[in-house]
């Protein structure tokens, strides 16, 4: 495959990938939450590195998994002690990302593994950084995590689907009939925390929270079923990852950035020409039944 | 450690973070109050695209222009929260992160693009997102102060009204006193905090310097003035300490000094705090049980115990 063939195939795979565990993030109200683990996952992948001397995939995973989870229950632990639930989100995501700043300045001399990597993410290195995989032949090592990744997401989703909706909109529910709704909750964490770590070679830690929220987001104005917020918000992640590679082509200008930059433009675009909960249709809606109210005589 | 001390740019920079992490943590404790903690972080992201804009326009590192134009690209990200919440069914968390992720996007977008044109020369902007106190000049350092000693004041003189403002919206309104004035300059006030802060420490971490202190002084305290000066206390020494650390280092950045110094003093905070500490409270279940057994060997369950029960 050409070199621009593989860069979009590995956006399009993050697109999915954050587009569908977006979709539970939005309903389940822990937007910021995506944007904690995404600093967190730093901590995860330096320690990970320190301990181990090596960037290798099942390690970054794996450190990746620890921070995210601690991630989670650190602010659970703080906001069962009283603290608001966004303060201790802020208190925790910026106490472990300074953290694996620091170690990175002080303790990580390399050159793979900078804090404006782990921002930004390098998209345009991934097709040089090659592994052999049977059948397959020479793919990319961060298209194959992303690939493995997306398979993981789309199998835990599609096994426990019903009890993803049930726990989803209605905790309550879940737990009377039965759902381990914690356990869930604590799977779904790691779900993100992987999504996240894989993305994160590719587009950086702030953009993966563009296209975690923000396809989803946009996907929630168009629909009210959740499998057609799920096959839309992976579109809208697909669609964002293309249209931001070829901005960033045609100005000659970060990728992972033009990226992030297309989502907002997918969801303005939902945003007010959404049929049903768009800006313009609210405001047609509203001067239509401001017509028909003035023929009933003012009766509401 | 001594010779840093000694030269006079450090001691300017040294007073212009411990100015700043007293304006912050004040500023904090509003926000805490009004339940908008996180409001700060997807502020101060919002801000990227604002100074490197003013960068790309004046062509040059003047504060003052970066700062204005950081303001106003973080108002237009808080009117777009505001906008996108009121009038769609996005909740404000789901709304704060798409602006956060999407203005910082285009913050990098633009940042690439004016460093590829100025030249690698430039490359003090990439100071923005992590903060580089050191590299600040004189001149910097006077704008900043300046900027958080009226921060401080705006806060201490309508002390009495942001009280009313933030505990009895209601009364307040009764009293006669404008509340969308006072939202506004709230706001003002966390956007000037979070400008002149970002040069300090950076877009990300910003939103810390507003969150721990105000956090930590909640643990000290049920009354209110007294938890905004000791925030104040602890931004001011996180800042101080912070930047203390950062200087003994070569290129280390100051932000996540700053920040560890400040949770620091939070686990401190959440382990000895007088008023809802872990220690304490352990204190108290000790207490309780120890009651708690007493009473029982009498085989009389006295009224006091429930009156106990209720006091935690």
């Amino acid at each position: 495959m050409t070199y621009t063939g593989w860069i979009l195939l590995t956006a399009s795979l993050v697109g999915l990938s954050c587009g569908i565990v977006g979709v539970f993030l939005i309903l389940r109200r822990m937007a910021m939450m995506a944007d904690a683990i995404s600093h967190t996952v730093l901590l995860g992948i330096v320690t990970a590195f320190l301990i181990t001397r090596e960037l290798s995939g099942p390690h970054m995973l794996i450190g990746a998994i620890v921070a995210g989870l601690l991630t989670a229950v650190l602010v659970q632990w703080f906001n069962s002690r009283g603290v608001q639930q966004d303060a201790s989100i802020g208190v925790v995501f910026t106490t472990l990302f300074a953290i694996g700043v620091i170690l990175i300045a002080t303790q990580v001399g390399n050159a793979h593994l900078d804090t404006k990597h782990a921002l930004m993410g390098e998209i345009t290195f991934v097709p040089w950084d090659l592994m052999h995989v049977p059948l397959l032949g020479e793919v990319p090592k961060a298209t194959f995590m992303l690939g493995a990744v997306l398979l993981v997401v789309i199998i835990v989703i599609l096994a426990f689907y019903k009890e993803w909706k049930i726990t989803s909109f209605d905790p309550a529910l879940a737990a009377s009939i039965g759902i381990p709704v914690v356990l869930m909750h604590y799977v779904f964490m790691s779900l993100v925390s992987i999504t996240t770590v894989a993305a994160f070679d590719a587009v950086g830690a702030i953009m993966v929270v563009a296209m975690l929220i923000t396809p989803a987001a946009a996907a929630y104005l168009w629909t009210d079923k959740l499998s057609t917020m799920l096959v839309l918000s992976g579109t809208f992640g697909v669609i964002s990852a293309f249209t931001g590679y070829y901005i960033a082509v045609w100005l000659d200008t970060s990728i992972s950035g033009s990226m992030a930059f297309a989502t907002g433009i997918v969801f303005l675009i939902s945003f007010l020409f959404s049929p049903k909960h768009g800006v313009l249709s609210r405001y047609l809606h509203k001067f239509n039944t401001h017509g028909s109210q003035e023929k009933l005589d003012g009766t509401s | 450690m001594l010779n840093s001390l000694l030269s006079p740019n450090t001691q300017w920079v040294l007073l212009s973070t411990l100015i700043l992490g007293m304006a912050a943590g004040m500023i904090g404790c509003l926000a805490y109050w009004k339940r908008q903690s996180l409001m700060s972080d997807a502020l101060s992201h919002a801000a990227l695209p604002g100074v490197v804009i003013a960068f790309a326009l004046t062509g040059s590192k003047n504060l003052l222009v970066m700062i204005l134009g950081a303001a106003v690209s973080a108002l237009i990200g808080a009117w777009m929260i505001q906008w996108i919440r009121s009038s769609s069914r996005i909740k404000e968390d789901t709304a704060m992160g798409m602006i956060l992720s999407v203005f910082f996007g285009l913050g990098i977008m633009l940042l690439t693009i004016v460093n590829r044109t100025a030249g690698g020369n430039q490359s003090g902007l990439d100071n923005f997102i992590f903060g580089q106190a050191a590299s600040m000049v004189r001149k910097d350092v006077f704008t900043m102060l300046i900027l958080a000693v009226l921060v401080i004041l705006v806060v201490s003189i309508g002390f009495k009204e942001w009280k009313l403002f933030l505990f009895d919206p209601d009364f307040a309104r009764g009293l006669g006193l404008n509340s969308r004035l006072m939202n506004s300059l709230y706001m003002g006030v966390l956007v000037l905090v979070i400008v002149i802060g970002i040069q300090a420490v950076g877009v990300i971490l910003m939103a810390a310097m507003l969150i721990i202190p105000a956090v930590s002084a909640r643990y000290w305290t049920q009354s209110f003035r007294t938890m905004v000066i000791l925030s104040a206390v602890f931004g001011g020494g996180s800042g101080f300490i912070g930047t203390l650390i950062s200087t003994l280092g070569k290129g280390w950045p100051t932000g996540p000094f700053i920040v560890v110094a400040s949770s620091v003093l939070f686990t401190v905070s959440l382990v000895f705090g007088a008023e809802k500490g872990l220690l304490i409270q352990a204190m108290q279940l000790r207490s309780q049980k120890k009651d708690h057994t007493e009473s029982s060997n009498q085989a009389v369950i006295k009224p006091q115990l429930s009156e106990r029960g209720n006091h935690q």
